[in-house]
């Protein structure tokens, strides 16, 4: 709905307000801009899907319930450039990390494929990891029962990424492949003189039995404005087993609205770990679907804001057959005169008896004028589960500080070290040490300075 | 010879005031700690036994308004809690912290290190300190689980104090101060950490214990034994001076003070 017109309305005029674009502006301006899809022309169908769905929408405000704590108006407020080709090449050496070392990896600049920062030498056969622009014409079919087949795809942010897709990663796992290493899927956003757009996405087919550890990063190459809009699908057959850890690092002027969509079959696993520490503001949506029953989903995430950020995550568990079971731990860290929200969703209908599912939602405030809304959204309709729920805000406890000082250490040390303790049941559930390493040294960087 | 005496004294209390939250809780307090001495101060509830040793180890809630305290010539009411710690004061806890999420291992090597490192002295990398700490760990008895436990998380009483007193043992403190360390311990747990306490206590260093009981002097034997009410020191005697608190009360040493101000 828009802004405007509810406003004139309700005031008794008819005109349309005369004040910066709105909403609806904003996103026709994004449609408008969206770059043409040149390497992936079977793409086309989806885009126009895509286009129609996101056509009929506004970008959302405060009045939409998803949307409620979160501010938009960073996003409305800026025109933004779609990115119609790779504009930078950027040089290896500044994207390569000890922790992408000897991993499988895809990267992407700008939403478009980068083949010479990338690497899939060694790939097991049958194991498919690429870009879609890299796909043989005899390998698109494969792709059209999953790509864009999640249900949300009328998500506005969802269709926005759809009506301008151009490029995209795939991972395809044969039945019971057990990938050896990490798949690493690095995407790069640019920053220019003029903000920019990018819309990466990301399938993975998981067939049954078959094992993965995909880790998902966006980073921000340079200062500056730039508009990430990501989403991932990911398709779990009957006993696959999918670890996904993601990281959101981008610069602290970027807007990031990621969304993972996940099908998870019979007796799956399904663990993410999610780390959200970038952007000015950085929005994560998770819906689950688990469609098989049996099956198990873990999602642990953090979230560490400073300055004047605002970093959400919206997540829903959905239960659609017996015996699913969930645990959620969901951290936030929030500094400054920043934002972080939370709204955990469990949905549990009449077919999902003997549901089992668990949400923690632990906050630790380091500043006085940092704010955190949480709240949990239980929707339980089958009368035999149990489905748990909790959410405590915290500050740094004087008295352990002093404790840790009376040792010998300075405030900041016992300040980091109380940290640490904090993120360290997140970032400990990261398979890859060297990553939560890099992690927790950007976590001890924005958090380490005094109240 | 009296150099040699100054330069024994540990630590110089001088008519020391605190507060608490605007309340005056220590009323002209003066003590004098050598080397290789053990003190005690026993005193009923409420005298100001706890405040002293918080204001001692620097807590930012207990507010000092007048007075001097010199510990090993330092003006130790200049330092920060962790300078203090590093000159060589050690608390122990009356009720050591839990941390959950830090190790117990990382936190003590961070403890030690952190020493090392204010001296200009290399840090022990994990492995050294490895093998450091698991020989101090028979001085107190401890299981070497505790260390891959969190701090204190889920510890027993008992095994609060006993890591307090590995704590002690890792950072050799020349003045160590025991806050009510027996509370809240067995008889076999006092022991324990009695004995450790015991081995730690060399010529050159001093203790400080603060307890409301007489139990722990029997397996700490002090030199000297003051009593505190109001805020200040009323008595000093010797060891003997528990035995007769424990038997006879508080009330009185109130009663021959009240006398000794009337003459």
């Amino acid at each position: 709905m828009m802004s405007s017109p509810v406003k004139s309305q309700l005031d008794g005029v008819t005109m349309p307000l005369d004040h910066p674009p709105t909403a609806t502006d904003n996103l026709q301006r994004l449609l408008n801009n969206r770059p043409p899809v040149t390497r992936c022309p079977w793409l086309g169908e989806l885009r126009q899907r895509g286009l129609a769905l996101a056509s009929e929408q506004t970008i959302p405000t405060a009045r939409d319930e998803e949307w409620r704590f979160t501010d938009l108006s960073a996003l409305l407020n800026t025109q933004f450039e779609a990115v119609q080709e790779p504009l930078v090449s950027p040089n290896p050496s500044e994207l390569t990390t000890d922790y992408l070392a000897n991993t499988i990896r895809l990267v992407f600049v700008d939403g478009h494929y980068a083949s010479h920062l990338s690497d899939v030498s060694g790939l097991p056969n049958q194991l498919i990891v690429t870009s879609f622009s890299q796909l043989t014409p005899d390998q698109y079919p494969l792709l059209q029962n999953y790509l864009g087949k999640q249900t949300g795809n009328e998500e506005v942010f969802t269709a926005l990424n759809m009506a301008c897709l151009v490029d995209g990663a795939l991972i395809w796992l044969p039945p019971n492949a057990i990938v050896p290493c990490p798949i690493h899927l690095l995407f790069i956003s640019s920053a220019f003189a003029s903000p920019l757009a990018a819309y990466p996405r990301c399938l993975l087919v998981a067939q049954s039995g078959s094992q993965v550890t995909l880790v998902e990063e966006y980073k921000s190459l340079g200062a500056g404005v730039q508009f990430t809009n990501g989403v991932t699908e990911i398709w779990m057959d009957d006993q696959s087993m999918v670890t996904h850890v993601r990281v959101q690092r981008q610069n602290n002027q970027a807007i990031h609205i990621g969304k993972t969509a996940v099908s998870q079959g019979q007796n799956t696993t399904y663990q993410s770990v999610s780390v959200g520490l970038g952007g000015v503001l950085g929005r994560h949506n998770v819906e689950v679907v688990q469609v098989g029953e049996q099956s198990q989903t873990l999602l642990y995430g953090l979230n560490v804001s400073g300055e004047q950020q605002v970093i959400d995550t919206h997540t829903s568990i959905t239960f659609t057959r017996p015996h699913g079971t969930s645990q959620q731990l969901q951290k936030a860290i929030a500094g400054d005169r920043s934002h972080t929200i939370f709204n955990g969703k469990l949905v549990v209908p009449k077919a999902a008896q003997l549901t089992d599912a668990s949400q923690l939602n632990r906050t630790l405030l380091v500043s006085p004028k940092a704010r955190v809304d949480t709240k949990p959204q239980l929707e339980i309709v089958a009368d035999n589960v149990k489905c748990t729920h909790g959410a405590t805000v915290s500050q740094l406890d004087g008295e352990e500080i002093f404790y840790l000082q009376s040792r010998g250490l300075p405030i900041p040390y016992a300040r980091q070290l109380l940290v640490d303790a904090f993120t360290t049941e997140i970032i400990s559930h990261i398979p890859l040490p060297q990553l939560g390493a890099s992690l927790n040294q950007a976590i001890r960087q924005r958090v380490n300075h005094p109240m | 010879m009296t150099i040699i005496d100054e330069s024994d004294v540990i630590l110089s209390v001088k008519d020391l005031t605190a507060e608490v939250d605007g309340i005056p809780i220590l009323k002209g307090l003066n003590l004098e700690i050598k080397r290789g001495e053990i003190h005690a101060i026993m005193g009923p509830n409420g005298s100001g036994k706890s405040t002293f040793s918080k204001v001692l180890a620097g807590h930012p809630a207990y507010g000092v308004t007048g007075g001097t305290i010199t510990f090993l010539g330092e003006d130790l009411l200049a330092l920060e809690p962790q300078e203090r710690a590093i000159s060589g004061l050690f608390l122990a806890f009356q009720y050591p912290l839990e941390i959950p999420g830090v190790s117990n291992l990382d936190f003590l090597r961070v403890a030690y290190n952190s020493r090392l490192k204010a001296q200009g002295k290399p840090e022990l990398d994990a492995l050294d300190f490895d093998d450091l700490v698991r020989g101090k760990l028979d001085i107190v008895k401890m299981d070497p689980s505790f260390l891959t436990r969190s701090v204190n998380e889920g510890f027993s009483g008992g095994e609060k104090k006993r890591n307090e007193i590995l704590q002690m043992a890792l950072l050799e403190p020349k003045l160590a101060i025991l806050d009510e360390t027996d509370s809240g311990l067995d008889i076999d747990a006092l022991k324990i950490v009695a004995n450790g306490v015991n081995q730690l206590t060399t010529p050159d260093k001093a203790v400080l214990m603060i307890t409301h009981y007489q139990r722990l002097l029997d397996y700490i034997i002090p030199d000297y034994v003051h009593v505190m009410e109001s805020g200040r020191i009323l008595t000093t005697g010797g060891k003997e001076l528990a035995l007769e608190l424990e038997s006879r009360g508080y009330d009185w040493i109130r009663d021959n003070e009240l006398v000794g101000v009337a003459e």
